[in-house]
């Protein structure tokens, strides 16, 4: 062991002829995802997606009545707990540079904090994407199969425009717990805010709404999950894009504009 | 080459560090020497960007860090070896740099090899290492790209005595290449053997700083009396410095800046018998260093 020093030394190349390369995004990028997968937590939820895909599949092929096997069930049944998973993806991406402290390491080899958050962004989305649409695949499997068990016709109730919108609002969810992760960088933290932002929030928005009449109309403009909610509704009108901006903007937009800036002054330890 | 110019840093009134300058050259082992607390983490955190400083630059290569295109290539860097991922096995850890700063793959199982950690072992995740393996981890992951600086806080912490004398032997052999080595610790003995020049830490503020053998050269006299106020007086009347020594048990030695033949006369003119008078270079850079430390901490708790 105490051999090993001098046989083979890294040689330390003092002089170093040309300055290295930048270290480019898409490579920041690609290890962002493979970090993401290389932990036993990270592996269990992306695999949590999947798993949960078949489950709800199966389990709509086992139980829904015949009238309702239809492919808006499949994918509102695999929807339900991709858009609870997908979140606290984004998060534990963000959180555990703090809580996990790899930051130590991970911001000294990139000395750009928000190179690496934009890296961890871009992973995020992307697994969102890819297992939506692994996800609406399941599910279109299984508004074959099922029906065919079932004796029923197919029925294909959503169209592009649908599934395009569940997409964004999965997404704009995801995005939400990043946002909380890049704000309270605590694991803990971020997943207990978001859990506030997504179930508390809505109901207390929802409770004064129900005794106010001047906030009734506002709402959609404040309410950030009843703008999002319209998403899962089919097609937006006009207002409802605007709203839908308006409200993105201020509890999403924002908090991550702040929660970049607080994150590059802060101190890592 | 690191160069640090009057850093500064503040949490609120307590000031971690304090107006701190000095210089790691190439081709030499810097020893960042000083007690718990002293502000050693911190400088090395301001240094490579992990903490913003209230005042003053640091530089690495001529550059300040966050200016570097790729600085795993340049500077390794090991701060704290228990800062890892616990899920992740030891050669995900170094898998994950080695992807990130764009080197071949062959280089991970190089450093696993270096720093004896075997394949099993390398498979384990980071949760079940012990403070040895996980410092020997951090180890290699600093030496990854080649680097010509290594920074280390604290390095030997957690490593058994073959480590440690392992661990020497590597920054002895990597800074007789030309690179630039900068270590922290907390422990005299430690640092007193490898390096080759000192910045000496206490309480935020640089108390010493120098070739190490320059700094053994100035400790000054030690000298053991019966009589040891009475000879501090008189010291002091003389205009010649000196505390009580704590190198040296038994609280009847002073340490005194100047020479034994300066000593000796001023305890002759003051009629103070003496024990023992002698160049207190034998009682090492110990002496030193618990005197400059001390001697801070009292002007600290005095402030
Ligand atoms: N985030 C912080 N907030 C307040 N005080 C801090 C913080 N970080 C460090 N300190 C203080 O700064 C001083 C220097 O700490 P540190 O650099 O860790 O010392 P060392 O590494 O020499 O043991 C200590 O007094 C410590 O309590
Ligand atoms: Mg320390």
């Amino acid at each position: 062991m105490t051999t090993l020093a001098s046989e083979r030394n890294p040689v330390a190349r003092v002089e170093r002829r040309v300055p290295p390369a930048p270290i480019p995004l898409s490579r920041i990028a690609a290890v962002e995802l493979r970090k993401s997968m290389d932990t036993r937590s990270g592996f269990w939820l992306l695999a949590g997606i999947v798993i949960l895909a078949v489950l709800a599949t199966t389990a709509v092929l086992l139980f829904a009545p015949d009238d309702e096997v239809t492919y808006e069930t499949f994918a509102s049944a695999i929807g339900f707990p991709m858009a609870v998973i997908l979140p606290m993806i984004a998060i534990l991406s963000v959180t555990s540079e703090w809580s996990q402290r790899t930051g130590l390491s991970t911001f000294t080899l990139v000395p750009h904090r928000g190179r690496i958050i934009l890296a961890k962004g871009i992973v995020a989305v992307g697994i969102a994407v890819v297992s939506m649409l692994v996800a609406m695949a399941v599910g279109a499997l299984g508004n074959i199969v099922g029906p065919a068990i079932a004796g029923v016709d197919q029925v294909w109730n959503a169209d592009l425009g649908d599934l395009t919108n569940i997409v964004i609002a999965n997404t704009l969810g995801l995005l939400t717990g990043f946002m909380l992760g890049v704000l309270i960088r605590n694991s803990a933290g971020a997943i207990v805010a978001y859990f506030v932002y997504s179930l508390l929030l809505p109901t207390v928005f929802g409770v004064l709404a129900a005794a106010q009449e001047w906030f009734r109309d506002i709402q959609p403009w404040v309410d950030v999950s009843y703008a999002q909610g319209a998403l899962f509704d089919g097609a937006l009108t006009q207002q409802q894009w605007a709203q839908l901006g308006v409200t993105t903007l201020a509890w999403l937009v924002l908090p991550l504009a702040v929660g970049v800036v607080l994150m590059r002054r802060s101190e890592v330890k | 080459m690191i160069t640090v110019e009057s850093l500064t840093k503040q949490y609120g009134a307590v000031t971690a560090v304090d107006d701190v300058t000095f210089t790691a050259r190439p081709g030499r082992v810097t020893g960042f020497l000083g007690p718990n607390g002293a502000g050693k983490s911190t400088t090395l955190r301001i240094v490579v960007g992990l903490t913003p400083a209230s005042s003053g630059s640091a530089e690495v290569c001529g550059h300040r860090f966050a200016d570097l295109p790729n600085p795993g290539l340049q500077v390794g860097v090991l701060l704290d070896a228990s800062a890892q991922h616990a899920g992740r096995t030891g050669r995900e850890v170094l898998t994950v740099a080695q992807r990130m700063m764009g080197l071949p793959s062959g280089r991970v199982d190089d450093m696993l090899d270096l720093v004896s950690l075997t394949p099993s072992e390398a498979g384990r995740r980071v949760r079940n290492y012990s403070l040895g393996m996980r410092q020997r981890l951090g180890i290699a992951a600093a030496l990854l790209g080649e680097p010509e600086v290594l920074i280390l806080d604290e390095p030997a912490n957690g490593l058994d005595p073959a480590g440690i004398r392992w661990m020497r032997g590597l920054l002895r052999d990597y800074a007789d290449r030309g690179a630039t080595v900068l270590l922290s610790s907390h422990l005299l003995h430690e640092i007193e053997v490898i390096a080759d020049d000192l910045v000496v830490i206490g309480e935020g503020r640089i108390v010493a700083q120098g070739p190490k053998a320059d700094l053994l050269r100035a400790a000054g006299t030690l000298v053991r009396t019966p009589q040891l106020e009475l000879l501090s007086d008189a010291l002091a009347a003389s205009g010649i410095r000196s505390a009580v020594s704590r190198a040296v048990d038994g609280g009847d030695s002073l340490r005194v800046e100047g020479d034994p033949e300066v000593v000796g006369q001023v305890a002759h003119l003051a009629g103070v018998p003496l024990i023992e008078l002698r160049a207190a270079e034998g009682a090492g850079l110990e002496e030193m260093f618990l005197e400059l430390t001390a001697e801070t901490q009292r002007e600290g708790a005095a402030a």
